[in-house]
Protein backbone atom coordinates (compact mmCIF):
# COMPACT_ATOMS: atom_id res chain seq x y z
CA UNK A 1 0.00 0.00 0.00
CA UNK A 2 3.05 2.36 0.97
CA UNK A 3 4.71 1.44 -1.79
CA UNK A 4 1.74 2.25 -4.24
CA UNK A 5 1.21 5.72 -2.61
CA UNK A 6 5.30 6.32 -2.96
CA UNK A 7 4.76 5.89 -6.51
CA UNK A 8 1.75 8.03 -7.25
CA UNK A 9 2.64 11.65 -8.39
CA UNK A 10 0.54 14.39 -6.67
CA UNK A 11 1.37 17.04 -8.99
CA UNK A 12 -2.23 17.16 -10.90
CA UNK A 13 -3.18 17.69 -7.28
CA UNK A 14 -0.99 20.51 -6.75
CA UNK A 15 -2.38 22.46 -10.08
CA UNK A 16 -5.78 21.97 -8.66
CA UNK A 17 -5.34 23.64 -5.75
CA UNK A 18 -3.40 26.61 -7.04
CA UNK A 19 -5.43 26.83 -9.90
CA UNK A 20 -8.64 26.87 -7.20
CA UNK A 21 -6.72 29.02 -5.11
CA UNK A 22 -5.59 31.92 -7.85
CA UNK A 23 -9.12 31.77 -9.53
CA UNK A 24 -10.80 32.26 -6.47
CA UNK A 25 -9.08 35.22 -5.47
CA UNK A 26 -8.91 36.73 -8.98
CA UNK A 27 -12.59 36.09 -8.92
CA UNK A 28 -13.53 37.84 -5.63
CA UNK A 29 -11.62 41.10 -6.65
CA UNK A 30 -13.95 40.88 -9.93
CA UNK A 31 -17.24 39.58 -8.35
CA UNK A 32 -17.58 42.06 -5.46
CA UNK A 33 -18.23 45.26 -7.28
CA UNK A 34 -20.61 43.41 -9.88
CA UNK A 35 -22.29 41.49 -7.01
CA UNK A 36 -22.70 45.16 -4.96
CA UNK A 37 -23.56 47.16 -8.50
CA UNK A 38 -26.14 44.14 -8.98
CA UNK A 39 -28.27 44.05 -5.62
CA UNK A 40 -27.77 47.98 -5.12
CA UNK A 41 -29.10 48.63 -8.97
CA UNK A 42 -32.76 49.06 -10.71
CA UNK A 43 -31.06 49.52 -14.13
CA UNK A 44 -32.54 47.95 -16.93
CA UNK A 45 -29.70 46.46 -17.43
CA UNK A 46 -29.44 44.13 -14.73
CA UNK A 47 -31.23 41.03 -15.38
CA UNK A 48 -29.51 41.41 -18.95
CA UNK A 49 -25.69 41.05 -16.83
CA UNK A 50 -27.44 38.34 -14.23
CA UNK A 51 -28.06 36.09 -17.26
CA UNK A 52 -24.75 36.58 -18.71
CA UNK A 53 -23.30 35.81 -15.01
CA UNK A 54 -25.73 32.77 -14.88
CA UNK A 55 -24.75 31.12 -17.92
CA UNK A 56 -21.64 28.72 -17.37
CA UNK A 57 -23.76 27.24 -14.93
CA UNK A 58 -26.51 26.07 -17.47
CA UNK A 59 -23.43 26.07 -21.04
CA UNK A 60 -22.36 22.31 -21.32
CA UNK A 61 -18.43 22.85 -20.62
CA UNK A 62 -17.91 21.92 -24.05
CA UNK A 63 -19.84 24.68 -25.11
CA UNK A 64 -17.80 27.73 -23.03
CA UNK A 65 -14.73 25.63 -23.55
CA UNK A 66 -14.97 25.96 -27.13
CA UNK A 67 -15.49 29.51 -27.22
CA UNK A 68 -12.93 30.34 -24.74
CA UNK A 69 -10.36 28.04 -27.19
CA UNK A 70 -11.35 30.43 -29.84
CA UNK A 71 -10.80 33.29 -28.24
CA UNK A 72 -7.40 32.43 -27.48
CA UNK A 73 -6.58 32.20 -30.35
CA UNK A 74 -4.31 34.34 -32.40
CA UNK A 75 -7.59 34.73 -34.73
CA UNK A 76 -9.63 36.18 -31.70
CA UNK A 77 -8.76 40.07 -30.34
CA UNK A 78 -8.08 38.44 -26.60
CA UNK A 79 -5.21 35.79 -27.61
CA UNK A 80 -3.57 38.29 -30.26
CA UNK A 81 -3.53 41.01 -27.33
CA UNK A 82 -2.07 37.99 -24.56
CA UNK A 83 0.76 36.96 -27.32
CA UNK A 84 1.23 40.41 -28.80
CA UNK A 85 1.82 41.93 -25.67
CA UNK A 86 2.94 39.56 -23.32
CA UNK A 87 4.19 37.21 -25.43
CA UNK A 88 2.01 34.42 -23.90
CA UNK A 89 0.14 31.70 -25.86
CA UNK A 90 -2.92 31.54 -23.79
CA UNK A 91 -4.64 27.93 -25.20
CA UNK A 92 -3.01 25.00 -23.42
CA UNK A 93 -1.22 26.81 -20.73
CA UNK A 94 -1.96 27.80 -16.89
CA UNK A 95 -2.61 30.91 -17.49
CA UNK A 96 -5.13 30.30 -20.23
CA UNK A 97 -6.58 27.85 -17.23
CA UNK A 98 -6.58 30.64 -15.10
CA UNK A 99 -8.70 32.67 -17.54
CA UNK A 100 -11.16 30.20 -18.71
CA UNK A 101 -11.61 28.88 -14.87
CA UNK A 102 -12.60 32.71 -13.95
CA UNK A 103 -15.11 32.39 -16.42
CA UNK A 104 -16.33 29.03 -15.59
CA UNK A 105 -16.92 29.72 -11.70
CA UNK A 106 -18.04 33.11 -12.74
CA UNK A 107 -21.64 32.66 -11.18
CA UNK A 108 -20.44 30.98 -8.60
CA UNK A 109 -19.04 33.60 -6.70
CA UNK A 110 -21.19 36.42 -7.86
CA UNK A 111 -24.21 34.74 -7.03
CA UNK A 112 -23.95 34.12 -3.51
CA UNK A 113 -22.22 37.84 -2.64
CA UNK A 114 -25.08 39.53 -4.15
CA UNK A 115 -27.69 36.98 -2.80
CA UNK A 116 -26.06 38.06 1.03
CA UNK A 117 -25.91 41.51 0.08
CA UNK A 118 -29.82 41.74 -1.44
CA UNK A 119 -30.83 40.48 1.85
CA UNK A 120 -28.80 42.89 4.08
CA UNK A 121 -31.54 45.54 5.58
CA UNK A 122 -31.43 48.83 3.11
CA UNK A 123 -32.05 50.82 6.23
CA UNK A 124 -28.70 49.90 7.48
CA UNK A 125 -27.06 50.44 4.64
CA UNK A 126 -28.88 53.66 4.52
CA UNK A 127 -28.33 54.63 8.20
CA UNK A 128 -24.59 54.32 7.18
CA UNK A 129 -25.00 56.93 4.26
CA UNK A 130 -26.75 58.90 6.62
CA UNK A 131 -23.80 58.66 8.96
CA UNK A 132 -21.81 60.47 6.47
CA UNK A 133 -20.24 57.09 4.82
CA UNK A 134 -19.29 56.92 1.44
CA UNK A 135 -20.74 53.36 -0.86
CA UNK A 136 -17.17 52.58 -0.70
CA UNK A 137 -16.89 52.65 3.39
CA UNK A 138 -20.38 51.23 3.53
CA UNK A 139 -19.38 48.04 1.80
CA UNK A 140 -16.29 47.59 3.12
CA UNK A 141 -17.18 48.55 7.07
CA UNK A 142 -21.30 47.73 6.93
CA UNK A 143 -22.04 45.41 3.97
CA UNK A 144 -19.18 42.80 3.63
CA UNK A 145 -18.76 41.73 7.72
CA UNK A 146 -22.64 41.74 7.74
CA UNK A 147 -22.70 38.59 5.11
CA UNK A 148 -19.92 36.80 6.46
CA UNK A 149 -21.60 33.08 5.76
CA UNK A 150 -22.46 34.04 1.91
CA UNK A 151 -19.04 35.78 1.94
CA UNK A 152 -17.40 32.75 3.13
CA UNK A 153 -19.80 30.17 1.07
CA UNK A 154 -18.82 32.30 -2.14
CA UNK A 155 -15.43 31.94 -1.59
CA UNK A 156 -15.02 28.06 -1.09
CA UNK A 157 -17.86 27.03 -3.17
CA UNK A 158 -15.76 28.77 -6.44
CA UNK A 159 -12.81 27.27 -4.67
CA UNK A 160 -14.16 23.75 -5.10
CA UNK A 161 -16.00 23.96 -8.18
CA UNK A 162 -12.83 25.60 -10.06
CA UNK A 163 -11.02 22.32 -8.48
CA UNK A 164 -13.75 19.87 -9.58
CA UNK A 165 -13.75 21.26 -13.08
CA UNK A 166 -13.44 19.03 -15.84
CA UNK A 167 -14.67 19.65 -19.45
CA UNK A 168 -13.18 23.29 -19.78
CA UNK A 169 -9.99 22.35 -18.08
CA UNK A 170 -9.46 19.64 -20.63
CA UNK A 171 -10.54 21.56 -23.64
CA UNK A 172 -8.34 24.31 -23.04
CA UNK A 173 -5.54 23.25 -21.18
CA UNK A 174 -4.95 20.10 -22.46
CA UNK A 175 -3.20 17.07 -20.25
CA UNK A 176 -0.01 18.84 -20.14
CA UNK A 177 1.94 16.95 -17.46
CA UNK A 178 2.86 19.57 -14.03
CA UNK A 179 1.28 21.85 -16.40
CA UNK A 180 -2.08 21.90 -17.71
CA UNK A 181 -2.86 18.16 -15.93
CA UNK A 182 -4.92 18.86 -12.85
CA UNK A 183 -6.61 16.24 -10.77
CA UNK A 184 -10.02 15.37 -12.61
CA UNK A 185 -8.21 15.26 -15.76
CA UNK A 186 -5.74 13.28 -14.68
CA UNK A 187 -8.51 10.96 -13.17
CA UNK A 188 -9.85 11.30 -16.36
CA UNK A 189 -6.59 9.55 -17.90
CA UNK A 190 -6.09 6.88 -15.28
CA UNK A 191 -9.27 5.42 -16.19
CA UNK A 192 -8.88 5.15 -19.81
CA UNK A 193 -5.51 3.74 -19.40
CA UNK A 194 -7.56 1.20 -16.72
CA UNK A 195 -5.18 2.60 -13.85
CA UNK A 196 -7.63 1.37 -11.68
CA UNK A 197 -5.68 2.04 -8.47
CA UNK A 198 -4.45 5.14 -8.51
CA UNK A 199 -8.04 6.28 -9.99
CA UNK A 200 -9.22 5.10 -6.85
CA UNK A 201 -6.66 6.82 -4.56
CA UNK A 202 -7.05 10.14 -6.27
CA UNK A 203 -10.66 9.80 -6.61
CA UNK A 204 -11.01 9.06 -2.67
CA UNK A 205 -9.31 11.84 -2.21
CA UNK A 206 -11.23 14.21 -4.24
CA UNK A 207 -14.12 12.70 -2.06
CA UNK A 208 -12.87 13.58 1.26
CA UNK A 209 -11.48 17.08 0.30
CA UNK A 210 -14.76 17.87 -1.08
CA UNK A 211 -17.34 16.62 2.08
CA UNK A 212 -14.45 18.33 4.75
CA UNK A 213 -14.55 21.83 3.06
CA UNK A 214 -18.50 21.52 2.55
CA UNK A 215 -18.97 20.52 6.16
CA UNK A 216 -16.86 22.97 7.11
CA UNK A 217 -18.64 25.99 5.55
CA UNK A 218 -21.77 24.72 6.81
CA UNK A 219 -20.41 24.51 10.49
CA UNK A 220 -19.14 28.04 9.98
CA UNK A 221 -22.91 29.34 8.71
CA UNK A 222 -24.49 27.81 11.55
CA UNK A 223 -22.50 29.27 14.08
CA UNK A 224 -22.38 32.70 12.33
CA UNK A 225 -25.99 32.67 12.39
CA UNK A 226 -26.38 31.81 15.69
CA UNK A 227 -23.64 34.79 16.66
CA UNK A 228 -24.94 37.65 14.56
CA UNK A 229 -28.20 36.09 14.04
CA UNK A 230 -28.00 36.44 10.54
CA UNK B 1 -34.45 77.78 10.02
CA UNK B 2 -36.05 75.23 7.84
CA UNK B 3 -37.99 76.09 4.33
CA UNK B 4 -39.56 73.35 2.69
CA UNK B 5 -41.38 73.15 -0.47
CA UNK B 6 -41.77 69.69 -2.10
CA UNK B 7 -43.60 67.68 -4.61
CA UNK B 8 -43.62 64.39 -5.67
CA UNK B 9 -45.86 62.20 -7.19
CA UNK B 10 -46.14 58.88 -4.79
CA UNK B 11 -48.37 55.60 -5.55
CA UNK B 12 -50.05 55.71 -1.95
CA UNK B 13 -53.02 53.51 -0.64
CA UNK B 14 -55.85 55.04 -2.73
CA UNK B 15 -53.84 54.22 -5.91
CA UNK B 16 -51.40 57.35 -7.44
CA UNK B 17 -51.45 60.70 -5.74
CA UNK B 18 -48.93 63.84 -5.67
CA UNK B 19 -47.02 64.84 -2.10
CA UNK B 20 -46.62 68.52 -1.90
CA UNK B 21 -46.17 70.01 1.33
CA UNK B 22 -44.95 73.78 1.91
CA UNK B 23 -43.80 74.32 5.30
CA UNK B 24 -41.15 76.31 7.40
CA UNK B 25 -39.48 75.09 10.76
CA UNK B 26 -38.21 77.19 13.48
CA UNK B 27 -35.08 75.97 15.14
CA UNK B 28 -35.30 73.41 18.09
CA UNK B 29 -39.06 72.74 17.16
CA UNK B 30 -40.24 69.17 17.49
CA UNK B 31 -42.71 68.54 14.96
CA UNK B 32 -44.90 65.37 14.98
CA UNK B 33 -46.04 64.45 11.55
CA UNK B 34 -48.74 62.35 11.87
CA UNK B 35 -51.68 61.00 9.51
CA UNK B 36 -53.18 57.68 7.91
CA UNK B 37 -50.66 55.34 6.65
CA UNK B 38 -49.89 55.69 3.14
CA UNK B 39 -50.46 59.57 3.36
CA UNK B 40 -46.79 60.23 2.65
CA UNK B 41 -44.92 61.02 6.09
CA UNK B 42 -42.29 58.53 5.95
CA UNK B 43 -41.46 59.98 2.09
CA UNK B 44 -41.77 63.28 3.24
CA UNK B 45 -39.12 62.11 6.57
CA UNK B 46 -37.10 60.26 3.48
CA UNK B 47 -37.06 63.33 1.11
CA UNK B 48 -35.55 65.43 3.44
CA UNK B 49 -32.49 62.80 4.29
CA UNK B 50 -31.77 62.87 1.24
CA UNK B 51 -33.03 58.93 0.36
CA UNK B 52 -35.63 59.76 -1.81
CA UNK B 53 -35.89 62.44 -4.85
CA UNK B 54 -38.50 65.10 -5.28
CA UNK B 55 -39.10 68.15 -7.06
CA UNK B 56 -39.08 71.39 -5.01
CA UNK B 57 -36.65 72.95 -2.44
CA UNK B 58 -35.30 72.49 1.14
CA UNK B 59 -33.03 75.39 2.78
CA UNK B 60 -31.46 74.64 5.84
CA UNK B 61 -30.21 77.55 7.71
CA UNK B 62 -29.36 79.14 4.25
CA UNK B 63 -28.01 75.81 2.63
CA UNK B 64 -29.20 74.09 0.04
CA UNK B 65 -29.94 70.52 0.26
CA UNK B 66 -32.50 70.51 -2.52
CA UNK B 67 -33.06 72.63 -5.53
CA UNK B 68 -35.23 71.48 -7.90
CA UNK B 69 -34.21 67.75 -8.50
CA UNK B 70 -30.53 68.69 -7.91
CA UNK B 71 -30.17 67.47 -4.33
CA UNK B 72 -27.20 67.03 -2.08
CA UNK B 73 -26.60 63.47 -0.69
CA UNK B 74 -27.50 61.93 2.38
CA UNK B 75 -23.42 61.79 3.26
CA UNK B 76 -23.65 65.82 3.13
CA UNK B 77 -26.71 66.45 5.47
CA UNK B 78 -26.13 67.35 8.89
CA UNK B 79 -28.77 65.01 10.25
CA UNK B 80 -29.81 61.76 12.18
CA UNK B 81 -32.49 59.04 11.03
CA UNK B 82 -34.00 56.52 13.38
CA UNK B 83 -35.32 53.93 11.84
CA UNK B 84 -38.40 51.80 12.77
CA UNK B 85 -36.83 48.94 12.99
CA UNK B 86 -33.49 50.31 14.36
CA UNK B 87 -31.24 49.30 11.78
CA UNK B 88 -28.20 49.17 13.98
CA UNK B 89 -24.90 47.64 12.36
CA UNK B 90 -25.18 44.13 13.59
CA UNK B 91 -21.48 43.63 13.20
CA UNK B 92 -20.69 46.59 15.31
CA UNK B 93 -20.82 46.80 20.05
CA UNK B 94 -23.07 49.08 20.70
CA UNK B 95 -20.70 51.54 20.98
CA UNK B 96 -18.79 50.75 18.36
CA UNK B 97 -22.43 51.86 16.27
CA UNK B 98 -22.02 55.28 17.79
CA UNK B 99 -18.39 55.60 17.08
CA UNK B 100 -18.75 54.67 13.41
CA UNK B 101 -21.10 57.97 13.16
CA UNK B 102 -18.77 60.02 14.85
CA UNK B 103 -15.16 59.23 16.25
CA UNK B 104 -15.77 60.72 19.52
CA UNK B 105 -15.61 59.35 22.66
CA UNK B 106 -16.92 61.55 25.12
CA UNK B 107 -20.28 62.59 23.60
CA UNK B 108 -20.54 58.48 23.00
CA UNK B 109 -20.10 57.91 26.67
CA UNK B 110 -22.45 61.18 27.75
CA UNK B 111 -25.27 59.50 25.43
CA UNK B 112 -24.88 55.96 26.62
CA UNK B 113 -25.44 57.20 30.05
CA UNK B 114 -28.02 59.46 29.54
CA UNK B 115 -30.05 56.04 27.87
CA UNK B 116 -28.64 54.07 30.93
CA UNK B 117 -26.73 51.98 28.05
CA UNK B 118 -23.02 52.18 29.42
CA UNK B 119 -23.28 48.80 31.09
CA UNK B 120 -24.53 47.39 27.38
CA UNK B 121 -21.81 48.95 25.66
CA UNK B 122 -19.66 45.72 24.60
CA UNK B 123 -22.74 43.88 23.71
CA UNK B 124 -23.91 43.06 19.90
CA UNK B 125 -27.08 44.61 19.00
CA UNK B 126 -28.57 41.13 18.61
CA UNK B 127 -28.25 40.60 22.60
CA UNK B 128 -30.08 43.19 23.41
CA UNK B 129 -34.08 43.80 24.07
CA UNK B 130 -36.28 46.19 21.25
CA UNK B 131 -36.46 49.09 23.44
CA UNK B 132 -32.58 49.12 24.14
CA UNK B 133 -31.84 48.47 20.37
CA UNK B 134 -34.15 51.92 19.62
CA UNK B 135 -32.61 53.34 22.69
CA UNK B 136 -28.93 53.01 20.75
CA UNK B 137 -30.47 53.81 17.36
CA UNK B 138 -31.08 57.11 19.04
CA UNK B 139 -28.03 57.79 20.41
CA UNK B 140 -26.22 56.76 17.13
CA UNK B 141 -28.41 59.64 15.39
CA UNK B 142 -27.27 62.42 17.59
CA UNK B 143 -23.66 61.33 17.62
CA UNK B 144 -22.79 63.55 14.28
CA UNK B 145 -24.78 66.46 16.18
CA UNK B 146 -27.31 67.06 13.59
CA UNK B 147 -29.18 69.79 12.25
CA UNK B 148 -32.36 67.96 11.90
CA UNK B 149 -33.41 64.46 14.16
CA UNK B 150 -35.86 62.06 12.12
CA UNK B 151 -37.29 59.76 13.66
CA UNK B 152 -39.95 57.49 11.34
CA UNK B 153 -42.14 55.91 13.72
CA UNK B 154 -39.44 55.11 16.45
CA UNK B 155 -41.70 53.55 19.33
CA UNK B 156 -44.13 51.94 17.19
CA UNK B 157 -42.73 48.30 17.82
CA UNK B 158 -42.25 48.96 21.59
CA UNK B 159 -44.89 47.91 24.10
CA UNK B 160 -46.87 50.55 25.99
CA UNK B 161 -44.49 50.34 29.24
CA UNK B 162 -41.00 50.72 27.22
CA UNK B 163 -42.49 53.83 24.91
CA UNK B 164 -43.82 55.61 28.02
CA UNK B 165 -40.12 54.88 29.40
CA UNK B 166 -38.50 55.80 25.63
CA UNK B 167 -41.02 58.97 25.20
CA UNK B 168 -39.24 60.46 28.41
CA UNK B 169 -36.01 60.18 27.24
CA UNK B 170 -36.95 61.47 24.01
CA UNK B 171 -38.00 64.74 25.57
CA UNK B 172 -34.57 64.61 28.02
CA UNK B 173 -32.40 64.13 24.86
CA UNK B 174 -34.25 67.25 23.25
CA UNK B 175 -34.10 69.70 25.81
CA UNK B 176 -30.64 68.58 26.45
CA UNK B 177 -29.69 68.75 22.61
CA UNK B 178 -32.31 71.37 21.58
CA UNK B 179 -32.04 69.38 18.25
CA UNK B 180 -34.92 70.44 15.42
CA UNK B 181 -36.78 66.89 15.62
CA UNK B 182 -39.72 65.65 12.80
CA UNK B 183 -41.12 62.84 14.17
CA UNK B 184 -43.79 60.38 12.81
CA UNK B 185 -46.19 59.28 14.88
CA UNK B 186 -49.42 57.78 15.34
CA UNK B 187 -50.27 58.35 19.10
CA UNK B 188 -51.64 60.96 20.08
CA UNK B 189 -50.69 60.71 23.50
CA UNK B 190 -47.27 60.40 22.62
CA UNK B 191 -47.46 63.75 20.16
CA UNK B 192 -49.13 65.77 23.09
CA UNK B 193 -46.05 64.66 24.87
CA UNK B 194 -43.50 65.44 23.00
CA UNK B 195 -44.42 67.56 20.33
CA UNK B 196 -44.28 71.75 20.21
CA UNK B 197 -46.89 71.55 17.00
CA UNK B 198 -48.23 68.81 14.76
CA UNK B 199 -48.72 68.56 10.84
CA UNK B 200 -51.26 66.19 9.63
CA UNK B 201 -51.13 64.90 5.78
CA UNK B 202 -53.54 63.28 4.11
CA UNK B 203 -53.13 61.92 0.96
CA UNK B 204 -50.09 63.63 0.28
CA UNK B 205 -51.09 67.51 1.08
CA UNK B 206 -51.16 69.29 4.40
CA UNK B 207 -54.64 69.52 5.92
CA UNK B 208 -53.83 70.51 9.36
CA UNK B 209 -50.80 72.55 10.95
CA UNK B 210 -50.89 73.89 14.40
CA UNK B 211 -50.43 72.77 18.34
CA UNK B 212 -51.16 69.54 19.76
CA UNK B 213 -53.85 70.88 21.76
CA UNK B 214 -55.98 72.50 19.01
CA UNK B 215 -55.38 69.86 16.63
CA UNK B 216 -55.68 66.84 19.19
CA UNK B 217 -57.90 67.58 21.28
CA UNK B 218 -61.52 67.21 19.84
CA UNK B 219 -63.64 69.22 21.48
CA UNK B 220 -66.60 70.95 19.44
CA UNK B 221 -68.91 73.52 20.95
CA UNK B 222 -69.92 73.27 24.71
CA UNK B 223 -69.11 70.03 25.02
CA UNK B 224 -66.56 68.98 27.87
CA UNK B 225 -65.85 65.48 27.23
CA UNK B 226 -65.81 63.62 23.51
CA UNK B 227 -64.62 60.14 23.06
CA UNK B 228 -64.48 58.65 19.24
CA UNK B 229 -65.44 55.13 19.63
CA UNK B 230 -66.77 52.28 17.44
CA UNK B 231 -69.99 51.19 17.84
CA UNK B 232 -70.07 47.61 18.24
CA UNK B 233 -73.59 46.35 18.73
CA UNK B 234 -77.07 47.51 19.68
CA UNK B 235 -79.24 45.81 22.41
CA UNK B 236 -82.91 46.25 23.36
CA UNK B 237 -83.59 45.96 26.96
CA UNK B 238 -86.92 45.88 27.96
CA UNK B 239 -88.36 49.07 26.81
CA UNK B 240 -84.85 51.21 25.89
CA UNK B 241 -81.98 50.13 23.85
CA UNK B 242 -78.24 50.35 24.93
CA UNK B 243 -74.90 50.35 22.48
CA UNK B 244 -72.07 49.24 23.25
CA UNK B 245 -69.16 51.37 22.04
CA UNK B 246 -65.67 50.53 22.31
CA UNK B 247 -63.31 53.57 23.06
CA UNK B 248 -59.92 52.47 22.92
CA UNK B 249 -59.05 49.53 25.07
CA UNK B 250 -62.58 49.94 27.15
CA UNK B 251 -66.13 49.04 26.14
CA UNK B 252 -68.81 51.33 27.31
CA UNK B 253 -72.84 51.29 27.16
CA UNK B 254 -74.52 54.03 26.77
CA UNK B 255 -78.89 54.02 26.49
CA UNK B 256 -80.24 55.81 23.27
CA UNK B 257 -83.58 55.78 22.31
CA UNK B 258 -85.95 54.19 20.02
CA UNK B 259 -85.58 56.73 16.91
CA UNK B 260 -81.83 57.11 17.62
CA UNK B 261 -80.73 53.99 17.28
CA UNK B 262 -82.71 53.94 14.18
CA UNK B 263 -80.05 56.23 13.00
CA UNK B 264 -77.22 54.62 14.06
CA UNK B 265 -75.23 51.94 12.68
CA UNK B 266 -72.96 49.13 13.83
CA UNK B 267 -69.52 49.12 12.79
CA UNK B 268 -69.22 52.72 12.46
CA UNK B 269 -67.48 55.49 14.34
CA UNK B 270 -69.39 57.84 17.06
CA UNK B 271 -68.90 59.89 19.24
CA UNK B 272 -69.81 59.78 22.86
CA UNK B 273 -70.10 63.62 24.66
CA UNK B 274 -71.87 64.93 27.47
CA UNK B 275 -71.93 68.34 28.82
CA UNK B 276 -75.02 68.42 30.79
CA UNK B 277 -73.51 66.57 34.10
CA UNK B 278 -70.45 67.42 36.71
CA UNK B 279 -68.09 64.67 35.41
CA UNK B 280 -66.16 63.16 38.55
CA UNK B 281 -62.86 61.74 37.73
CA UNK B 282 -61.67 59.11 40.07
CA UNK B 283 -59.22 56.11 39.42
Amino acid sequence: MIEILQNITFTPFIISFKLATITAFILFLFALPLAWYLSQTHSKVKPFIEAVTALPIVLPPSVLGFYILWAFSYDAPLGRFFEDIFGVKLAFSFTGLVIASCFYSLPFMVQPLQSGFESLNKNMLEASYIAGKSKFVTLFKVALPNIKPSLLTALIVTFAHTVGEFGVVLMVGGSIPSQTKVASVAIYDMVEMMDYTAAHIYSAIMLIISFVVLLGVYIFNAKATRRFGL
Amino acid sequence: MIQLKLTKALLGAEGAMHLEAAFEIQEGEFIALSGKSGSGKTTLLRILAGLEDADGSIQVSGKSWLEHTKKLPPQKREIGFVFQDYALFNNMTIEQNLLFVANDKKLAAHLLELSELDALKDRYPQSLSGGQQQRVSICRALMKRPKILLLDEPLSALDPTMRTKLQNELLTLHKEFNTTTIMVSHDPSEIYKLASRVIELENGKIIRDGAPKEILLKTQGSQKFSFEGELLEIKKVDVIYIAIVAIGQQLVEIVVSKEEQKQLKVGTKVTISTKAFQPTISY
